[in-house]
């Protein structure tokens, strides 16, 4: 049983790069509007859609499956960032216009856009191939695989890892030491003072959903390559673990949102794993999905501000 | 509205409503079906933006009542007639100034003659009206939680899962899969059963509640999300080791409760019976007996110290706090009421079908009753009934209609501008948008009218003041 582990840990490793990106999106929206942006997980959607679609239609005359990835991948965060940048100009932004103070009204309203989002995606691609699980082209080059000390790797996994790392890498950057970054930050802390030192809070939310929804469209086009199937609806599982990732990891904080992820992504493959086997197959692998939400549940019990969160006192 | 329904003398409105039903009246007889039921929801129409005086106005929806259900009795208009019933309840709840004795009539007329008389001549409109019961009670329990409370419930389905497994576990053979001594338990235990299920789900609620409700009011719509999901996973996986669901496979053959003695009631009063209609019937009356009920605790529980606290908890949680209400037990007590109403309903629910399994119990099914409760008005008793009531048409009725619309359509080769619609993929079937329609509605109501197509008059007021 032991000679699995580091196989184990490797695939919890992936799982978890695919939820901390998505949790980013979760806690950068938190930040700046303290709102729960629960359609994010149909911008992940969306990304896996247009991974698959790329590969499929543009195969037979891109030859190199690397350019291949490039195009799916910067064609996944554009597309997903320019919807949850359309999402909070059509959806939250008239909410915030007219000032409600009730909270249900913009949480409702992101579950209102998730279900239409996931239809509408549903209806396109019935339109298109008349398919509902729509599957990953298989590309050689990338099934390829090596064993490193015993774990079987495949090229695609490598490119997961890579990519994602670049992507956390360039994130960091960007909110640490640009002018942007400054922006979100200052947004996130007080939008109306940071109005007054001559910062735009509405553009600067918007840059925020754009850059949160972009990051979810890559995690979503690297999940399809990595898992090969997906479907209107597959944004939902991986959307609540990204956010008890990001709970985790402490709501609002982005190197804990990355911390959450590979930390639940390990759990989940762990459990998968070895449940089975503990129980003598009386548990199957399903219940993964129930251990990430007793997590959630045994965190906001016993320490809801998360691993690497504060405590926020509520202020009137 | 008002500046409007002003410029148009009252004798007018009262002539164009008598001449809608006279017309309604002559299609009717003619058997015009289609015209009858324009008719019809042109007065209804007439009858709630330029309304004629209150008194006629319940003469005129009186008369309405009498020829939809001459028509249904009759099958002309079916089920866009029995949608017109409904539209006669909604206004008789909005209509001022009349004797409170005349709408409790009227109503009576509605729910106990027009409806059944409509689903003796279409079984279809019966279990169309059951649904729509079952779906306006658990609509109630959820409007405690988000209408009053505040607190977004996204898993509410779940505590229906739990009460309609429990009865459909120990109410049919699926007991003996793990107690093999034990012997399914007869029909009169439904209704102890009812009161188990509202034990079991209201300590699932408290359980679940309390480490989300300590925090801000988001947490409670992850968490309710996730609980969802997890029963779900449970009465999948649950055929072993142990069998306590059968799985995938759901359970069948559940008891029904006993109705012999509803059914020498019938008898001696002379009613047409058949062995299905006998138990529509039954369920229709008992679910009429539930939601009046149900309506009941909602109101009294509006007006309790607990619904007052409540309500200042959903309008300013510090405010509330600062006033000396005890945050997380009054929350976990609206959120445990709501849970309860959905566990009974699904005692009935189970024993109504005889037949429950995983896939009623998904995310869709507690998207459907929070549509309901926002369409309608949180926290309004009589918008969530008839946000119940539209959305459950909507789900059996006319989605389903429009699917068999475009099946028939693409069997026959119709070309529709151009496009024929033979070519039309399998996958776009409009009975399966659900959470599309719910979805727009969801967006639609929050930017336009949060408040609900019938708002709470609690709110009005308060606006007023």
């Amino acid at each position: 049983m032991l000679l699995l582990l580091p196989q184990v840990l490797f695939d919890g490793l992936l799982l978890g790069f695919v939820y901390a990106m998505i949790a980013l999106g979760y806690t950068m929206v938190y930040g700046v509007l303290e709102l729960i942006n629960f359609a994010h997980s149909e911008i992940f959607m969306i990304g896996s859609v247009v991974g698959i679609e790329v590969f499929r239609s543009l195969t037979g005359y891109v030859p190199n499956p690397y350019i291949l990835l490039v195009v799916a991948v910067i064609l996944g965060g554009l597309i997903s960032g320019l919807t949850a940048v359309g999402v909070e100009r059509l959806a939250y932004r008239p909410l915030r216009k007219r000032g409600t103070k009730n909270r249900l009204v913009p949480l409702i309203t992101a579950f209102g856009v998730s279900f239409v989002l996931q239809d509408l995606v549903k209806l396109l691609e019935g339109l298109w191939h008349n398919e509902f699980f729509l599957s990953m082209k298989n590309v050689g080059e990338l099934e390829q695989s090596v064993t490193l000390f015993g774990i079987f790797i495949q090229y695609k996994s490598f490119i997961l890892i890579g990519v994602s790392l670049v992507m956390l890498g360039a994130l960091t950057w960007l909110v640490g030491r640009t002018r942007l970054g400054l922006a979100i930050r200052s947004v996130a802390q007080d939008p109306s003072t940071a109005g007054l030192m001559g910062i735009d809070p509405e553009k600067i939310i918007s840059r925020t959903f754009l850059i949160g929804g972009a990051l979810g469209g890559v995690a979503g086009v690297l999940f399809a390559l990595q898992y090969t199937t997906v479907s209107p609806y597959v944004g939902f599982l991986p959307g609540i673990k990204a956010f008890t990732a990001a709970v985790l990891g402490g709501i609002g904080n982005i190197p804990g949102a990355v911390v959450g992820g590979l930390v639940l992504g390990e759990i989940e493959t762990l459990a998968g794993t070895f449940l089975p086997v503990l129980t003598g197959g009386a548990f199957g692998t399903e219940y993964k999905d129930v251990l990430a939400f007793l997590i959630l549940i045994l965190l906001l019990l016993f320490r809801p501000q998360g691993l690497l969160g504060q405590i926020v006192k509520e202020k009137v | 509205m008002n500046r409007f329904v002003g410029a148009v003398p009252a004798t007018a409105r009262l002539a164009v409503t008598v001449l809608l039903l006279a017309a309604m009246g002559g299609f009717l007889a003619l058997g015009w079906g289609a015209a009858a039921v324009l008719a019809a929801y042109a007065t209804l129409f007439v009858l709630a933006a330029f309304p004629p005086d209150p008194r006629w106005k319940l003469a005129a929806l009186a008369v309405l009542t009498l020829e939809a259900t001459l028509g249904l009795a009759s099958k002309i208009g079916g089920d866009l007639l029995f949608i017109a019933l409904v539209g006669v309840l909604v206004l008789l709840l909005r209509l001022p100034k009349v004797a409170v004795w005349l709408k409790v009539l009227l109503g009576a007329a509605v729910l106990l003659l027009g409806i059944p008389i409509a689903g003796f001549a279409n079984t279809f409109l019966f279990e169309l009206g059951i649904q729509i019961g079952i779906y306006s009670a658990m609509a109630l329990g959820l409007n405690v939680v988000v209408g009053m409370a505040g607190l977004l419930d996204m898993g509410y389905a779940a505590f229906f899962a739990i009460g309609a497994y429990t009865w459909a576990i120990f109410g049919s053979s699926q007991v003996q899969h793990f107690l093999t001594t034990w012997v399914p338990l007869n029909g009169n235990f439904v209704y102890l059963f009812m009161g188990l299920a509202i034990l079991a789900t209201a300590a699932t609620g408290i359980l679940i509640g309390l480490p989300a409700l300590r925090l801000r009011g988001d947490y409670l719509a992850i968490v309710t999300l996730g609980l969802g999901e997890v029963v779900r996973i449970l009465a999948n996986n649950l055929d072993h080791p142990l069998n306590l669901t059968n799985g995938p496979q759901g359970i069948t053959g559940i008891t029904k409760p006993p109705i012999e003695g509803f059914q020498a009631l019938l008898a001696a009063l002379g009613i047409p019976r058949s062995a299905s209609t006998d138990y529509q019937l039954f369920f229709y009356l008992l679910v009429l007996v539930i939601i009046g009920f149900i309506v009941l605790v909602n109101v009294n529980l509006a007006r309790s110290k607990f619904g007052r606290a409540w309500v200042a908890i959903r309008e300013d949680e510090i405010a509330a706090k600062a006033m000396g209400i005890p945050m997380v037990k009054t929350k976990l007590l609206a959120f445990a009421t709501g849970a309860a109403f959905s566990g009974a309903m699904g005692v009935l629910f189970a024993a109504q079908r005889g037949f429950v399994s995983p896939e009623t119990f998904t995310l869709t099914a507690s998207i459907t009753i929070l549509g309901m409760v926002v369409l309608g008005g949180m926290g309004s008793v009589p918008g969530v009934i008839l946000g119940a009531a539209a959305l459950t048409i909507l789900n059996l009725d006319l989605l389903k209609g429009f699917s068999e619309v475009l099946n028939t359509m693409r069997q026959d080769g119709t070309v529709l501008l151009g496009f024929p619609m033979s070519q039309l993929p399998s996958q776009v079937d409009p009975a399966k948008y659900e959470r599309l329609v719910f979805g727009i509605i969801l967006i639609l109501m929050m930017i336009f009218r949060p408040e609900g197509l019938i708002p709470e008059r609690r709110g009005s007021r308060e606006e007023e003041a």
